[in-house]
């Protein structure tokens, strides 16, 4: 470090104060680095501005509280900065597309969206649904069992953070293939096996021990995760809405509970706006945290007591940044200013310097605002559960945030400043890349194909890790991730979280990153329509969305093009299906020695059933019943998992008809509810042929399907006619009495009887010449399914 | 006494996480029940306004050092003289999950010499290792001296989902056969993993989901009024529960762990 910078003060611990009045440029970028803010120029010249016109240099504090709040993991400057594109500007993605959308669908069931730690939706009339999907890929590629374990942690505290007790977990990754050779493995990246191993457990340990069950999720395995694990956590929490409190003001004190606070998790947001390198490992091991579920668990049950008991005026969760963004945001959100007693924040261990303190992510810890008059009762609360609980200051009338240390003033910033960076500009640019369609002729044996597929990573059975997670704790699983006895996959998760009410909640998700390698328009279309037609499968209605983006480096005009196009397609798919965003997480910067991530957007729907009874699984009930298939199938095989199979990409990605598609979800909507259909599943990877498997090994029944009612435009072959992935299809089976109901019900859908269910043990599917396509036992299909990861690929 | 009558505790301590379900299936059944931290009662010293104790699932302590011992010593430090009292006169305990795990870590199961001062059997690390959560078959094997089975015919096959990482039940192996004599001779054992036709598991994963010895779920100590399991019957209460609930055209109105309750309640109904 370069002395002449850097100037010690005479306190009894450590702080330093910072020379960038004096500094050039180059020596601002210094500090930058040095410090490990991780601002850019731009920005540190901001800084330098600011601290000109108050004639003095920062403290370490300042500089670091800064940083931290201007990162773009806090502040969001992609979704919400600048964007030159084909000599147009967009002026925030967030607000031309994302929010936008909710405004223009303007549901009256939305309680609060965008605002909190979690976005919050009506369930009834009393009680209100908060949910988020977080993003933690930074933290579970350099400590795989870590970095995803508080990934859950931390997306249940933002739950939390809404005064939502969380009642389900939901989780989403994407790992290397398990196959992947060691020799290919770069120094610096963990092999896909051990990341997997890691990253499973981690969620498991840290979902099961808080008793919260996972209900839903998926893995998708693709080479660009190999360097770039993706991790979503999600969370789902309840709330009467009476007792949610949202309005701290001024002399409310500001209490920290939970966990002690380290050195661990320092610097986390900085890391994770930056890409990953070779010395990652080394240099960013301390931005991971250390989870400790119990603390946490302890700490949901005090925070829920004082939510009933109305004690606090205002509460969030200390993620990135830690007490740096929790104290400023709160602060900023209730206009006010806020003094900090830096030195009552309970330590793990003595000798961090203030700076540390105050950014370090520990895990396990919130904040409340308390009026003065409740402190006592709210530290009882805490004590009560064996949590530790201080006041470490208050909130004050200027918008100022004064940071004190053992009675010396180390920080003293204006509160707008953090949440006004420099806005930037940054340039994209879009070209979809042209492939071909490929050339090859229909193979003879369609049977051994299927099998294939049934064992492809991407679609054989997770049974492996779902059963490692406990997703039925709290007792309250009405449709569990896998069915029955044989363990179908079911396409959403249903539960019923009060006890004198039918209510459910429905909870789904997409995600296709193979589809995004050919158009990352119509991948986003793709996944919006499969984590709808998920949830309406099940019996899901008045569905809410939430959108997760892993992208790369936004600062390659190529990414931010893409980034751009997703966005486009959330727009125009969510104000087409009327079904409003409520709450988003993005992350961005995944690139690693071996390449930057394929784009992979994660929907995830959240849907209402108005009453549990009339849940919809997928396997199949009676031999007899008639099989309809409803939907349109296309030649749409563009990124599907069977040209992948034959190792093509192709060129006909899926795309989403929406008014098509939203007759299609109201009509088996409202044939649940009438009680018409037996089972309904979605198809999605592998198509036709996949999803009738899915639903006889479920059912343990045969079934005899046709192609030729299959209704399909330009299908002239039977392999293309099996395994499109065209969007917006269901396959329902339907009994004897309510098949000329259900009939009347479709009629102006694309729609058609295509087989029945049989006593026979067998999936018979003849082809279009009438000649026997797929002929396979269930048996047979069911252990190719579940071969794929028991065997650890 | 009479229903209404009867208070049920339900103890926690920092960890557990299945205490609202199991005062569910209570309430279900018109008892008093009331969710109590240990804190609280160490606090009180009420135990003994106490019918019934029940130690719900969950990871009491992090499950520490080994599944259930933080607990248990918590207990037997802070609650034993109680505890001692509550055990003498008969009145029930159960436990589930982390619950049967405390119990036996407490000495309170089997309890072959009442409360013994070192654990006489364990719930060791699942083979294969692991946690594990799915729906199992359990072949009752009580001849009625278990106060919380007795509504339950013996033989009959019961459906309840466990989910745990810890529930191999074993004995010391020198002892292994001695101690399983016992269990049939003083009839503490209660429940046994078995197929869905009532075949024993023998070992076989995952029919015996933990590769818990001779297939052992659950026992009870030689009065039969402390009884631990591995499953959950609180999650097998009502029928919506069910793993296959949709396929069923007519569906109890409630799940095969309901009975473990109404036996509780019916002995205290009776007894006291």
């Amino acid at each position: 470090m370069n002395g002449r910078l850097y100037k010690r003060r005479k306190t009894s611990f450590p702080l330093l104060e910072i020379n960038v009045l004096e500094a050039n440029e180059q020596q601002l970028l210094e500090i930058s680095q040095e410090t490990s803010i991780g601002l850019n120029l731009k920005e540190m010249k901001a800084v330098q501005e600011y601290f000109m016109k108050r004639k003095r240099n920062p403290t370490d504090i300042e500089l670091q509280t800064i940083g931290q709040s201007w990162s773009e993991h806090c502040i969001h400057k992609t979704f919400k900065g600048r964007i030159k594109i084909d000599g147009k500007e967009i002026d925030s993605l967030f607000k031309t597309y994302i929010s936008k959308a909710t405004k223009k669908i303007n549901p009256n069931w939305c309680f609060s969206v965008f605002e909190d730690n979690a976005g919050i939706v009506h369930f009834d009339e009393d009680y209100g649904i908060a949910i988020k999907v977080e993003t933690h890929n930074h933290p579970s590629a350099v400590e795989p069992f870590g970095g995803a374990a508080t990934g859950v942690g931390g997306v249940i505290r933002d739950v939390l953070g809404v005064w939502a007790d969380p009642i389900a977990c939901m989780d989403v990754l994407g790992f290397g293939p398990l196959n992947y050779m060691y020799e290919r493995i770069p120094s610096g990246i963990k092999h896909p096996k051990y990341v997997y191993m890691g990253v499973v457990a981690g969620i498991g340990s840290y979902g099961n021990n808080m008793g919260i069950p996972t209900v839903n999720g998926a893995i998708y395995f693709d080479e660009s995760y190999v360097g770039n694990v993706v991790v979503y956590c999600g969370c789902i929490g309840l709330l009467p809405l009476k007792k949610f409190r949202s309005n701290a003001k001024q002399g409310d004190i500001i209490v920290l509970a939970g966990g002690k606070t380290g050195r661990d998790g320092i610097h986390g947001v900085t890391f994770a706006s930056a890409e990953l390198t070779e010395k990652s490992e080394e240099v960013s091991r301390p931005a991971v945290q250390i989870a400790n579920p119990i603390e946490e668990e302890k700490l949901k049950r005090a925070v829920i007591e004082i939510r009933d008991l109305e004690l606090a005026s205002a509460i969030t969760d200390l993620g990135g940044g830690g007490l740096s963004s929790a104290v400023g945001e709160t602060a900023r959100r209730f206009g006010c200013g806020a003094i900090v007693e830096l030195e009552k924040t309970p330590l793990k261990y003595p000798g961090l310097a203030p700076w540390e303190i105050y950014v370090s992510e520990s895990q396990e810890r919130m904040l409340l605002a308390v009026p003065p008059k409740n402190v006592d009762q709210v530290l009882e609360n805490f004590e009560k559960e064996d949590v530790e609980a201080t006041a470490i200051g208050k909130y004050t009338t200027d918008k100022v945030l004064r940071i004190y240390y053992k009675g010396e003033k180390i920080a003293e910033l204006d509160i707008p400043l953090l949440f006004k960076p420099p806005k930037i500009t940054r340039v994209a640019e879009y070209k979809p890349p042209n492939f071909e369609e490929p050339r090859f002729s229909e193979p003879e044996n369609l049977t051994e194909t299927l099998l294939q597929l049934l064992s492809a990573p991407n679609i054989a059975s997770k049974e492996d890790v779902i059963r490692t997670y406990d997703h039925e704790v709290k007792g309250n699983t009405v449709l569990k991730p896998l069915h029955g006895e044989y363990g179908g996959p079911n396409d959403a998760a249903v539960i019923k979280p009060l006890v004198d009410s039918w209510r459910g909640i429905a909870v789904s998700c997409g995600m296709n990153p193979n589809y995004g390698k050919i158009d990352v328009y119509w991948m986003a279309a793709s996944v919006i329509d499969e984590a709808i037609r998920n949830n309406v499968a099940v019996g899901g209605r008045r569905i809410a969305l939430l959108d997760n983006f892993t992208w790369g480096n936004p600062e390659k005009p190529e990414k931010l093009g893409s980034l751009l196009k997703a966005c486009e397609a959330c727009y125009d798919l969510a104000t087409a299906f009327g079904t409003p965003f409520i709450s988003g997480k993005d992350s961005l910067y995944n690139e690693s020695p071996l390449g930057p991530v394929t784009p992979t957007l994660l929907i995830t729907a959240l849907g209402i059933v108005p009453d549990i009874r009339s849940t919809v699984s997928m396997d199949i009930k009676a031999p007899d019943n008639s099989v309809y298939i409803v939907g349109q199938t296309l030649k749409e095989l563009g990124g599907s998992e069977y040209f992948k199979l034959r190792g093509f990409l192709g060129k006909t990605v899926p795309k989403v008809r929406p008014n098509q598609a939203g007759k299609i979800f109201k009509v088996i909507t409202k044939a649940a509810d009438l009680g018409l259909i037996e089972t309904c599943h979605d198809l999605s990877e592998g198509g036709l042929a996949v999803a009738a498997a899915e639903m006889a090994f479920a059912g343990g029944y045969g079934m005899e399907l046709d192609l030729r009612n299959v209704p399909c435009k330009d299908c002239n072959r039977n392999d293309f006619t099996l395994f499109s992935e065209s969007n917006s299809r269901f396959l329902v089976e339907v009994s004897e009495e309510a098949r000329e109901n259900f009939k009347d019900l479709m009629k102006g859908n694309v729609y058609a009887e295509i087989g029945r269910v049989t006593k026979t043990s067998r999936l018979c599917i003849y082809g279009l010449n009438g000649e026997v396509a797929v002929d396979a036992s269930i048996d047979n299909l069911l252990t190719s399914w579940k071969r794929t990861l028991s065997n650890g690929v | 006494m009479k229903r209404e009558e009867i208070k049920v505790c339900v103890l926690r301590v920092g960890g557990t996480n299945c205490d609202t379900e199991t005062k569910r299936a209570f309430d279900e059944l018109g008892v008093q029940t009331e969710v109590v931290h240990v804190n609280e009662m160490v606090k009180r010293r009420n135990l003994l306004e106490y019918n019934a104790l029940v130690f719900p699932g969950g990871f009491s302590h992090g499950d520490y050092v080994r599944a259930g011992a933080i607990w248990a010593k918590l207990i037997l430090a802070k609650l034993h003289k109680e505890l001692k009292t509550f055990v003498y006169e008969n009145r029930p305990i159960l436990g589930i999950c982390n619950g049967f795990q405390v119990l036996v870590e407490a000495g309170l199961l089997p309890g072959f010499d009442n409360i013994s001062p070192y654990p006489k059997a364990a719930l060791a690390t699942n083979f294969p290792p692991g946690y594990n959560c799915r729906w199992i078959y359990i072949k009752h094997e009580n001849n009625e001296k278990c106060i919380f089975t007795r509504k339950i015919p013996k033989g009959k096959i019961l459906r309840m989902p466990v989910a745990h990482s810890q529930g191999r039940f074993i004995f010391t192996k020198e002892k292994e056969k001695q101690h399983l004599n016992r269990l049939y001779e003083n009839d503490q054992l209660v429940f046994r993993y078995c197929d869905k036709n009532g075949e024993y598991a023998e070992g076989r994963f995952p029919t015996n989901p933990n590769g818990s010895f001779h297939d052992i779920v659950g026992i009870c100590n030689p009065e039969g009024t402390i009884f631990g399991l591995m499953p959950h019957p609180e999650r097998a209460f009502y029928w919506w529960q069910q793993p296959d609930w949709t396929r069923q055209a007519q569906m109890p109105q409630y799940g095969d762990g309901k009975p473990i309750f109404e036996s509780l309640i019916e002995y205290l109904l009776k007894k006291f």
